[in-house]
């Protein structure tokens, strides 16, 4: 792998569409409950963003940009909060999903239609939030695995 | 010969080849991939066991009314797996990393200094 | 009080699984504070466990079923609706083999306290560790067979981890990759045997496979699976290529959590054979076959261990041989659980007895020997010597570990030995002879190394090294009262302990099967 990246054509179409998978990859894990995706499906989406722009751009583009033990960080954080809302119910029983038909506005409505229904986001109490702590957690790590292997190659073959 | 056996089939015939593969490979990026093939063989065999004929996917919004719907739970087996796969396979190369730096070769036939 | 116990099986889980991702973020306020927070950790899952073991044999191990997300839902199990529920079953048997675990994950991690003080990394370290802690328990505690498959691979990516951890030693690596290799083959058959039960019954508990189970052709391919699976992944030979490696380049503290988790995956063997599959098969002819592995096993471990130089590879030796007299002690009792005679549930109490020994002795063996290797600075034994002079403490708890893994009394190790001994007596006179003469060889092993390392002349090397400090003396002197209490008192112990984890494998299988029926509905 070159250290400069990849030609100029690359560069600035990985420029334009890197946005637009952030975008997908977050739409994949925002609507986990209501069609095909969730937490593990959309945190690789936004993961393969990351590869894309260490292919793009090699290590001495991403050197001083992309540090990999605030992203650690974070995916503690992620695995943290999604143990966290699995305790909130434990006067119950654990994971029990006490926000779900609550009325309350986070993610609280109740569904009428069970079947068949225009899918409402508005639902699903501590299911969407699960979603986005586990895709949290895995666009992070992912990151993070495929940073510190390229950091890894790279030393040794510069010893 | 039913048509509906053919995942189950195709299943089995990437178990053996990734079994043939970690046996008979000599460099150790070709056994995680023989290990790979037999992780694709077995979500293979998880998701076809749930189809259904003529069935749709098992999401309620806007589904159409009056179909039978495909198995949701080996589809939730299957997606565990890959996550399962994905960090086995992760640590696996890591490894390959480090004792490509401490040997300096990836030949499976030279790696044997624990012996005994 | 009662709450803690009534959630005791999730948090069994759940706490660990929290410190594993905790501990990195409060390591970065400095390391008392880290080992603070895993010290107080430990100490909570351990009383846990003794609340959840105390509560379940007070009842004479009637099983406990704990529901994850549970509250008034009124559909099945997984099958053909959504949602799926999970549930957690304890027995008497679980909450036994939690006891075990509980004593390990405490002892080692004090002990690592001491051990990695000196050295970058520990953050990781401990994190791994706590996610290792969080599978074993898990695997023990769940009644849901892919659950106890996402369990194994946590405790195989975790412990493979923690194996190849010092990444400047070139043999952890190699050892590193050759044990996931064999760990992930090992979850891979298990996969594929609960993939062939599901497709055949539509349900993934337990509790009611057991129930609807016939004995069809794609059954008994997939008990082939599973035996495979988990007996790979317990060390039985053949398969037992990847214990010594395992055992041997591992961090002195994980060896003995290794250990344990090789006891939990045996755990998991009995479970499905005596309560997954009970009496479908011919019980006779799988019964033998476990026998002739153990029998395999104790040989092969105990002839290996002769002729070691390295330390630890030797006490990993002695480990699997142990194995070997665990899968016989059960075996005796699988042979002949279709008539239940007398001495098939003494094979049963010495084998599950056996495996709380096993663990306390070989943990204390590992951590001496991590103690003598850390003061010598090799792990030859040619090249140590005359260590007695200067690690009295050391010395004396070697000496202990081994007498106690060899079976003399009055430790404890002599009490499930003698129950096995007695047993397999019975069902055929060579069982027993070979054991004896196992033990034997193992006590001659122990000698030979005791002498090596720790009798003989002063040398330099000796005049170096010094006792430990009390950080690493206390975990071992705690093991050594363990084992103690268990050797003086066997009989209070093996009425109070095992006789409910033996029965809950011998006759609890519709006990087992009953509890969930509670929740069969919809």
């Amino acid at each position: 792998m070159k250290e400069q990246g990849m030609s100029v054509i690359v560069r600035t179409v990985t420029r334009f569409v890197y946005a637009l998978i952030l975008i997908f990859g977050f739409y994949v894990i925002m609507h986990g409950h209501l069609t095909p995706g969730g937490g593990f499906q959309g945190g690789a989406v936004v993961a393969s963003a990351f590869a894309l722009l260490l292919v793009a751009f090699g290590s001495a583009g991403i050197k001083g940009r992309l540090n990999w033990h605030w992203l650690q960080t974070l995916e503690e954080i992620g695995a943290i909060a999604f143990l966290g809302l699995g305790f909130l119910g434990i006067g119950t029983a654990f994971f029990y999903n006490m926000m779900a038909n609550s009325g309350g506005f986070l993610f609280g409505k109740s569904i009428e239609v069970l079947g068949s229904n225009p899918g409402v986001l508005n639902a699903g109490g501590t299911v969407p939030l699960m979603n986005w702590a586990v895709g949290l957690k895995v666009m992070t790590g992912i990151a993070c695995i495929v940073i510190v292997m390229l950091v890894g190659a790279k030393k040794e073959e510069t010893e | 010969m039913n048509i509906g056996n053919l995942p189950f089939i195709a299943a089995a015939l990437l178990v053996v080849l990734g079994i043939y593969t970690f046996l008979f490979k000599r460099n150790l990026i070709k056994l995680v991939i023989g290990i790979s093939l037999i992780e694709v063989g077995v979500n293979l065999l998880l998701v076809s066991v749930g189809y259904r004929m003529d069935g749709i996917a098992p999401i309620n919004t806007m589904a159409p009314i009056g179909k039978q719907m495909v198995l949701p739970t080996p589809q939730a087996l299957t997606l565990t797996s890959i996550v399962i796969g994905l960090a086995t396979t992760a640590l696996l190369l890591s490894f390959c990393v480090f004792i490509y730096r401490h040997y300096g070769t990836l030949d499976v036939r030279k790696i044997k200094e624990l012996r005994g | 009080m009662t709450a803690l116990t009534t959630h005791a099986p999730v948090l069994l889980i759940a706490v660990p699984l929290l410190g594993a991702f905790a501990v990195p973020l409060i390591g970065k306020l400095g390391r008392p504070v880290r080992n603070a927070f895993v010290g107080l950790l430990m100490l909570f899952v351990a009383a846990l466990a003794a609340m959840l073991a105390v509560s379940i044999f007070s009842t004479g191990g009637a099983p406990v079923v704990y529901e994850l997300g549970g509250g008034s839902f009124t559909f099945p199990l997984s099958g053909e609706q959504v949602p799926v529920r999970i549930m957690l079953e304890i027995d008497g048997m679980s909450a036994f083999m939690g006891l075990i675990t509980a004593l390990i994950a405490l002892t080692a991690s004090f002990y690592s306290f001491t051990y990695w003080k000196e050295r970058s990394g520990g953050n990781l370290f401990f994190s791994l560790f706590c996610l290792l802690t969080a599978g074993i328990f898990g695997m023990q505690m769940t009644g849901d067979m892919f659950n106890f498959f996402v369990f194994l691979e946590i405790t195989s990516i975790a412990a493979c981890g923690l194996i190849g951890f010092r990444v400047w030693l070139k043999h952890s690596q190699e050892a590193g990759f050759k044990v996931m290799a064999l760990y992930t083959l090992s979850g891979l058959f298990v996969l594929l045997a609960i993939g062939l039960l599901y497709s055949q019954y539509g349900h993934l508990n337990i509790a009611y496979l057991a129930s609807q189970l016939q004995g069809s052709l794609v059954d008994m391919i997939a008990l082939g699976l599973l035996l495979t699976g988990l007996a790979m992944k317990a060390g039985a030979v053949p398969m037992h290529m990847w214990a010594p490696d395992a055992y041997g380049e591992a961090p002195a503290p994980m060896s003995a959590v290794l250990v344990a988790n090789s006891q939990a995956s045996l755990y998991a063997l009995f479970r499905i054979l005596f309560t997954l599959f009970g009496l479908t098969f011919s019980v006779t002819a799988l019964g033998w076959i476990l026998v002739v592995l153990a029998l395999l096993t104790i040989f092969v471990g105990v002839t290996m261990a002769l002729i070691q130089n390295d330390l630890k590879r030797l006490i990993a030796y002695g480990a699997v041989s142990q194995i070997g007299y665990m899968l016989l002690g059960v075996g005796v009792g699988y042979t002949v659980s279709a008539t239940q005679p007398e001495f098939g549930f003494t094979a049963l109490q010495g084998g599950i007895f056996h495996m709380l020994n096993d663990a306390a002795c070989v943990g204390l063996l590992f951590f001496a020997g991590g103690a003598a290797i850390r003061a010598a600075g090799t792990r030859d034994l040619n090249k140590m010597g005359g260590l007695a002079h200067s690690m009295k403490w050391t010395s004396i708890f070697f000496a202990i570990g081994a007498i106690a893994l060899a079976g003399v009394p009055p430790l404890n190790g002599f009490a499930s030995k003698y129950l096995i001994y007695e047993a397999s007596f019975k069902l055929s006179p060579v069982l027993g002879v070979i054991a004896v003469l196992s033990s034997i060889l193992l006590l001659a092993v122990f000698v030979k190394a005791f002498q090596a390392i720790f009798l003989g002349p002063r040398t330099e090397l000796s005049q170096s090294a010094s006792d430990p400090s009390a950080g690493m003396l206390l975990p071992m002197a705690f093991l050594v009262l363990v084992m103690l209490a268990f050797g003086l008192f066997p009989g209070f112990f093996v009425d109070k302990i095992v006789t409910p984890a033996a029965n809950a494998l011998w006759q609890g299988r519709d006990a087992y099967i009953n509890a969930v029926g509670a929740f069969l509905g919809g």
